[in-house]
C-alpha cells in the first residue's frame, strides 16, 4: 500500500473554488497532484449522480467545492 | 463658438471608487480613461485582509472587479501614469498624461514572472507595508491588474538577467517616460486617501518599538497573502501575540486632524474578531473615545465582538513604553480617575484616513478647491461636484468614508458625468465586426489542441511537447501543437490559420486559467470564423506546473489527464448563441422624497422617461420637515427647485397619492400597476426600478412623550426652532431613544448629527440657550466631527450616560421638566431643570416594506430595511437585477448621503436604460420539455426565481412544464442538479459533458 495514490475528483465553482485553485497557482502553493478539477458554474449544478458516478467509476474521493 | 462635448470621461484613481465609476460609465456606453499612478489598480482595498461587517475576504470580492476593468472594451487603463496638464472646460477637457516608464513593455509582457524569479536585487515590498521584500522587477500582488511587471529603477542593479530570461522580450532598459493627451468631456477624481503616518504620532512608540504597528500593517500581518502567510506574528521576534491593544483615533479627532476617519472603529473591531479567529485565546483590548458603529450591520458587529470577549476600554492611553528585553509594550491609561497599566505583546494603531499627500498637486492641476485639511470642497446638496464644472469627486477624497459609501459616490459621480455628456453617449464606443460563423452542426468533431509553454512557467516543469504528442493520439484530435506563448498576438494569427488549414471545429488551449484567458481565445475563434463556445481550456499552469513544481513527471501526467478531460468535453460541446432581448426604455421610481426626486431628475436629465410614484399628496418626503442641513444650508429653496423641476420636466410622469400595486416581469421588461387615489390603475412598462421609499421616525413611548408638550422628537423640534420658542431656554436632548435597544438593535445614524445641528442652530440664534446632549456614544463620523467640536466650543454640554442607565424625565418645578442622568465621565448623578426635551428617536423601516419586497422579489434585512446585493461592493443594487436602492429605504442616512446614493442609483439604472437590447448569456438553463413532467422540484431551489411552472394543451391534454426566464437565469444549474428526470440542462455544462470529463479523469492515462 505504500505506493497507493488516491484519485480525487473536485467539482469547483468557477467563481470561488476554481478561482482559489488559480490563486494557489499564482501563489505557487505546492500540493499533492492527486486531484482532477472539473470546472462548474456553481457547486449547485453538481448532480448527486455525478458524485455516485465518480465513486463507482474508480475515484477514491469526490469534492464539491463552492 | 459652440464647442461640442466629448463622450469620454477621465477617471483619476484606480481604487474601488475609481473602478466603480469607470465601470458604470463604460457600461453606459461612454469611453473611459482610467488613470492610476501605481503600477496596478485596486487601491487600498487590495491590501485589506477582510472587510467589516461580514468578514468577507477583501481580495476575493475585489478581484473580479479588477478583471472586469481590465477586460472592458470601453475602458482604457493607463496604469503607472500621472496627470500632467489639464486644459479646456466642462464638456471638453484635454488632459496630458505622463506614462511612467517601467522598463517593461506592457504590450509584450505576459505576466509570467520569470524575470522576478531571476532578479538578484531585493527591494522593500510596499504592498506588504514594508514587512516583506520583493524583487526589483515585480508585480505588486498575485492578482494585480494590469498583469504587467514593473522594474523598480531605484533598486535595479542593471545586471540584465531579467532582460535575458524574458521570453517575449518585454524588458527594455532603453524605454523612457512618454506623454499622451486624452480628450474627454468630464473628469472624476478618485485619488483616495493615505493612512495617517504614525511616525507623526511618535509618542505612541511607532517607529521606535517594532511591535507597535499601523492598522494597514496589521491587515497584511493577518492576510494569507501577507508577509507571514496569514500566521499572526509580531514583527520583532515572530512570536504569536496573545495580548493585543488597538488604539483608536491615531491621526483622527485631534487638534491637527479635526475629522473622524469613519472606518477605524469598525476595522479595529474586525481586527479583534479576526485575531481571535487566528489565535483563539488572544486578549484584544480596544482603547477608544466613542465607538462609532453607525452604519448598516455595524452595531451588531460591535455587539458580536463584545460577546466574543473583545474588551473595549473608553480612554486614550497616556503613555506607551517598551518593557526592556521582551519586546512587549506597557500601556498606561486613566480609567475613572484611576491610573492603570497593562502590558501588551503587540499594539496596533488605528490610523486615520488622511488626504492623499499628492492630492494638493492634483487639485492644483484640475483647479479644484480643497479645504484647509486637504479634503476636497463640496456642497451637501451636490456631494459629488467639485468647485470646477465637469470635475466630479468621490470617495475619501471628499471626506473619510468606507467602501460602500465610496462605491455609492463613485456611481453618483459616474451618473453626474453621464448627465453632462448624455447627448454623446455611445459616440466613442466602437463595436468590433467579426466574420460570419461557420455552421458546424452535424460535423464530426475536429479538435485542435494548442499546448502552451508559457515561457518556462509550464515548460520548465511539464513536458509540453510530450503533452502535445499525447493530445494528438486522443479521439477526434486532428491537430496538436506546442507554443511558447499561446496568448501572444502572433500565436492568435497562427491559431486562426490552423483553424482554416485543418478545418477545426473545436479548439482547446492547454495553458492557464479560463478565468483570465478564455475571452481572449474566444475572440480568436470568432475572428477565425468559429462560434466562441466551441472552446475549452485545460489549466495546466495553475493546476500543474505551478503547484507541482517539484514533481515534474506527475505534473506532466496530470497535464495529460487535464487535456484528455478537455478533449472528452470538447467532443460534446455545441455552438451557443447569446442573443439579446429588446427592453423597455422607461424607469420607475418609487418614493417622492429627496432620494426619489434626485433619482427621477437624474434619469430624466439623461433622456429617460421616468414614472415617479409618491404615496402622499406632496413631494419632498422628510426633507420637507428638515429646515437646515448640518452646515446651516436652508433646505426650502433647494426642495422648491427640485419640486419645480420635477413638475415641469417633460420626461417625468408624476403619480401623487399613488401606490405601486403590482410588479411583474424582470430586468428590462417590468410591467407594473400604479394605483392612484381616484381608483385608477395605470399600467407602466419599464426597464428598471429605483426603490426610494424612505423610512419613518419612531414614535417614542417614554420620557413623557405624548404627555408633556415640552417633550418632542428631534424632527418635531427642528420644525419649531425657527419660531424662537426655545431661545434663551434650557434644552435637554436625549440620544438613542429607541435605537440600539431591543426594539431597534441598530444605530439610527442620523440622530447624533441632528442633535449637533439643532444645538448649533439654537446657539446661533441665541448663545444664552442652555443645551445638554445626553448620549451613549457620540457618532459624529467624517466631517461631522468638526460640527461636534464647534458645538462644544459654543458651550453645548455633552454628557455621556451609561448604556444601562438611561436618563429619566419627570415634571419639575414651575411647570418645567427635571431630567436626572448619570455623567459617566465624572461618575456622578446629575439633575438638570429644563424647559424642553428633544428625543432623538430611532429611524425605523416602514411596515409596508415587507409587501414591497415580496412584490419586487427583493430582500429585507432583519430590521425590515431593504437589503442590497452586497454590503461592500454593491450597495445600490439588489440581488434582483434591474432594481436599485436609494436613501433611507436602505438604512438611515443624511441628506447628502441620500443624494449620493440616489445619483448612484441613476448611474446603475442607466447602464440598463442606455441599451436598446440586453445581451443575454448563453450559459443558462434550458428546459427539455420532453423530459419535464412539471413536478416543479426545480422551481423553489432556483436562487434567482427564474423558473415558473406553466401548463399548455398537448394532444388534447394539459401538459405541465417549466419555463426559464433567460434574462434572470445565471446558469448556476441548481435546477439541473435538482431535476430527477434530466429536464434542465445548462448550456456548456450539460450533465453528459461533465460526465465525459469525469470518465476521462478516471481513465488510466
Amino acid at each position: 500500500m505504500s505506493d497507493y495514490e488516491p484519485k480525487i475528483v473536485a467539482f469547483c465553482c468557477n467563481w470561488c473554488a476554481y478561482a482559489g485553485a488559480d490563486l494557489a497557482g499564482t501563489s505557487r502553493i505546492q500540493y499533492p497532484p492527486n486531484v482532477r478539477i472539473i470546472r462548474v458554474m456553481c457547486s449547485g449544478m453538481v448532480h448527486p449522480n455525478l458524485i455516485i458516478d465518480a465513486l463507482t467509476k474508480g475515484a477514491d474521493g469526490a469534492m464539491v467545492c463552492g | 463658438m459652440t464647442t461640442s462635448k466629448i463622450g469620454a470621461v477621465c477617471v483619476v484613481g484606480g481604487g474601488i471608487g475609481g473602478m466603480q465609476a469607470a465601470l458604470d460609465l463604460a457600461n453606459a456606453d461612454f469611453r473611459v480613461y482610467l488613470v492610476e499612478s501605481k503600477p496596478s489598480i485596486g487601491g487600498v482595498m487590495a491590501q485589506l485582509d477582510k472587510t467589516f461587517p461580514t468578514n468577507d475576504c477583501a481580495m476575493c470580492t475585489e478581484a473580479p472587479r479588477l478583471v472586469e476593468v481590465a477586460r472592458h472594451p470601453n475602458i482604457r487603463l493607463l496604469a503607472f501614469s500621472e496627470v500632467e496638464k489639464v486644459e479646456g472646460q466642462a464638456g471638453r477637457y484635454s488632459i496630458t498624461v505622463r506614462r511612467k516608464c517601467s522598463f517593461v513593455d506592457p504590450d509584450k509582457c505576459t505576466g509570467c514572472g520569470i524575470c522576478a524569479q531571476h532578479c538578484p536585487a531585493g527591494a522593500i515590498d510596499a504592498y506588504n507595508e514594508k514587512l516583506a521584500s520583493r524583487r526589483a522587477v515585480y508585480l505588486s500582488f498575485p492578482q494585480a491588474i494590469p498583469r504587467v511587471f514593473t522594474l523598480d529603477q531605484s533598486v535595479c542593479v542593471g545586471c540584465g538577467l531579467c532582460k535575458n530570461v524574458c521570453g517575449p522580450k518585454a524588458i527594455d532598459y532603453q524605454l523612457a517616460d512618454k506623454t499622451e493627451t486624452i480628450e474627454v468631456g468630464a473628469v472624476i477624481l478618485a485619488p483616495g486617501f493615505e493612512l495617517f503616518d504614525a511616525n507623526n504620532a511618535g509618542e505612541i512608540g511607532y517607529g521606535r518599538y517594532p511591535n507597535v504597528v499601523s492598522s494597514l500593517e496589521y491587515e497584511r500581518i493577518m492576510s494569507a497573502s501577507g508577509p507571514f502567510r496569514g500566521h499572526v506574528m509580531r514583527p520583532s521576534d515572530g512570536k504569536e501575540p496573545k495580548r493585543i491593544a488597538f488604539v483608536q483615533c491615531v491621526g483622527s479627532r485631534d487638534t491637527q486632524n479635526n475629522h473622524c476617519s469613519s472606518v477605524c472603529c469598525m476595522y479595529a473591531t474586525k481586527h479583534s474578531l479576526m485575531t481571535r479567529e487566528h489565535i483563539h485565546d488572544a486578549e484584544c483590548s480596544v482603547f477608544y473615545i466613542d465607538m462609532r458603529a453607525f452604519s448598516k450591520g455595524f452595531e451588531a458587529y460591535y455587539e458580536r465582538a463584545k460577546q466574543a470577549g473583545v474588551q473595549y476600554i473608553r480612554c486614550r492611553p497616556s503613555s506607551f513604553k517598551d518593557v526592556p528585553g521582551t519586546g512587549d509594550i506597557q500601556v498606561r491609561y486613566n480609567l475613572s480617575g484611576k491610573t492603570e497599566e497593562k502590558v501588551f505583546d503587540l499594539v496596533v494603531l488605528s490610523c486615520g484616513l488622511s488626504p492623499n499627500a499628492r492630492v494638493r498637486e492634483l487639485a492644483g492641476k484640475f483647479d479644484v478647491k480643497l479645504d484647509d485639511r486637504g479634503f476636497c470642497e463640496w456642497d451637501l446638496f451636490t456631494p459629488v461636484q467639485s468647485s470646477r464644472e465637469g470635475v466630479f469627486i468621490c470617495g475619501p477624497f471628499a471626506e473619510p468614508k468606507d467602501i460602500p459609501e465610496t462605491v455609492m459616490q463613485a456611481s453618483a459621480a459616474a451618473g453626474e458625468a453621464a448627465a453632462l455628456l448624455s447627448e454623446k453617449r455611445g459616440e466613442l464606443v466602437t463595436t468590433k465586426e467579426f466574420p460570419p460563423e461557420r455552421d458546424v452542426r452535424g460535423e464530426e468533431a475536429r479538435i485542435g489542441v494548442f499546448v502552451c509553454h508559457c515561457g518556462t512557467n509550464i515548460g520548465g516543469v511539464v513536458d509540453v511537447k510530450g503533452v502535445a504528442e499525447y493530445a494528438a493520439t486522443l479521439p477526434n484530435v486532428v491537430y496538436a501543437g506546442n507554443f511558447l506563448y499561446s496568448c501572444s498576438t502572433d500565436t492568435q494569427e497562427i491559431i486562426k490559420q490552423l483553424i482554416k488549414e485543418h478545418n477545426l471545429n473545436r479548439v482547446i488551449v492547454s495553458a492557464c486559467t479560463p478565468r483570465t484567458h478564455e475571452p481572449l481565445f474566444q475572440n480568436t475563434l470568432r475572428e477565425g470564423g468559429l462560434n466562441p463556445f466551441l472552446f475549452e481550456m485545460a489549466n495546466i499552469r495553475d493546476q500543474c506546473s505551478w503547484v507541482h513544481m517539484n514533481e515534474p513527471q506527475l505534473a506532466t501526467k496530470k497535464s495529460r489527464d487535464l487535456v484528455r478531460m478537455a478533449v472528452a468535453k470538447a467532443r460534446l460541446i455545441e455552438p451557443l448563441s447569446a442573443g439579446s432581448k429588446a427592453i423597455f426604455r422607461d424607469a420607475l421610481v418609487i418614493g417622492g422624497g429627496v432620494a426619489g426626486l434626485t433619482a427621477a431628475l437624474g434619469l430624466a436629465d439623461q433622456g429617460f422617461v421616468t414614472h415617479l410614484v409618491e404615496k402622499s399628496d406632496r413631494l419632498g418626503g422628510k426633507l420637507r420637515r428638515i429646515g437646515h442641513l448640518l452646515d446651516g444650508t436652508p433646505t426650502a429653496p433647494r426642495l422648491a427647485e427640485l419640486e419645480a423641476r420635477v413638475l415641469r420636466h417633460g420626461r417625468i410622469k408624476l403619480y401623487l397619492n399613488a401606490e405601486v400595486k403590482e410588479v411583474k416581469g424582470a430586468l428590462g421588461s417590468f410591467v407594473s400597476t400604479v394605483k392612484t387615489a381616484d381608483g385608477q390603475a395605470h399600467t407602466v412598462e419599464h426597464a428598471a426600478i429605483i426603490v426610494a421609499t424612505g423610512a419613518e421616525e419612531w414614535t417614542p413611548d417614554s420620557f413623557l412623550y405624548g404627555q408633556n408638550p415640552a417633550v418632542m422628537t428631534q424632527l418635531e423640534a427642528g420644525e419649531q426652532i425657527g419660531s424662537g420658542r426655545f431661545d434663551n431656554k434650557t434644552v435637554v436632548m436625549i440620544q438613542c431613544v429607541g435605537s440600539r435597544d431591543e426594539k431597534h438593535p441598530y444605530c439610527s445614524r442620523i440622530c447624533c448629527q441632528s442633535a449637533v445641528k439643532h444645538a448649533l442652530e439654537l446657539k446661533k440664534r441665541n448663545p444664552e440657550t442652555q443645551i445638554y446632549v445626553l448620549y451613549r456614544e457620540l457618532r459624529a463620523y467624517g466631517h461631522r466631527e468638526r460640527y461636534y467640536k464647534q458645538a462644544r466650543e459654543a458651550g453645548v454640554m455633552f454628557l455621556r450616560f451609561p448604556d444601562d442607565r438611561y436618563p429619566t424625565v419627570a415634571a419639575g418645578a414651575n411647570g418645567g421638566l427635571r431630567i436626572e442622568t448619570r455623567d459617566d465621565f465624572l461618575g456622578m448623578d446629575v439633575a438638570i431643570d429644563a424647559d424642553f426635551v428633544f428625543l432623538s428617536a430611532a429611524v425605523e423601516a416602514p411596515a409596508q416594506n415587507s409587501g414591497l419586497g415580496q412584490m419586487m422579489k427583493i430582500a429585507l434585512n432583519e430590521h425590515k430595511f431593504f437589503l442590497e446585493a452586497h454590503m461592500k461592493l454593491r450597495p445600490i443594487d439588489f440581488a434582483t437585477d434591474g432594481v436599485f436602492l436609494a436613501g433611507l429605504a436602505h438604512y438611515p442616512k443624511t441628506v447628502d448621503e441620500t443624494i449620493s446614493q440616489a445619483m448612484g442609483a441613476v448611474a446603475r439604472a442607466s447602464t440598463i436604460l442606455s441599451k436598446e437590447a440586453l445581451p443575454l448569456s448563453p450559459i443558462v438553463s434550458r428546459i427539455l420539455d420532453v423530459n419535464c413532467d412539471g413536478c416543479a422540484y426545480c422551481v423553489d431551489p432556483c436562487p434567482y426565481k427564474a423558473i415558473t411552472l406553466v401548463e399548455y394543451m398537448y394532444q388534447g391534454a394539459v401538459k405541465k412544464t417549466v419555463q426559464v426566464d433567460e434574462t434572470v437565469c445565471k446558469g448556476c444549474g441548481t435546477c439541473m442538479a435538482t431535476c430527477p428526470k434530466g429536464g434542465c440542462v445548462v448550456s456548456g455544462f450539460k450533465t453528459d459533458q461533465l460526465q465525459a470529463m469525469l470518465q476521462a479523469a478516471l481513465e488510466p492515462g
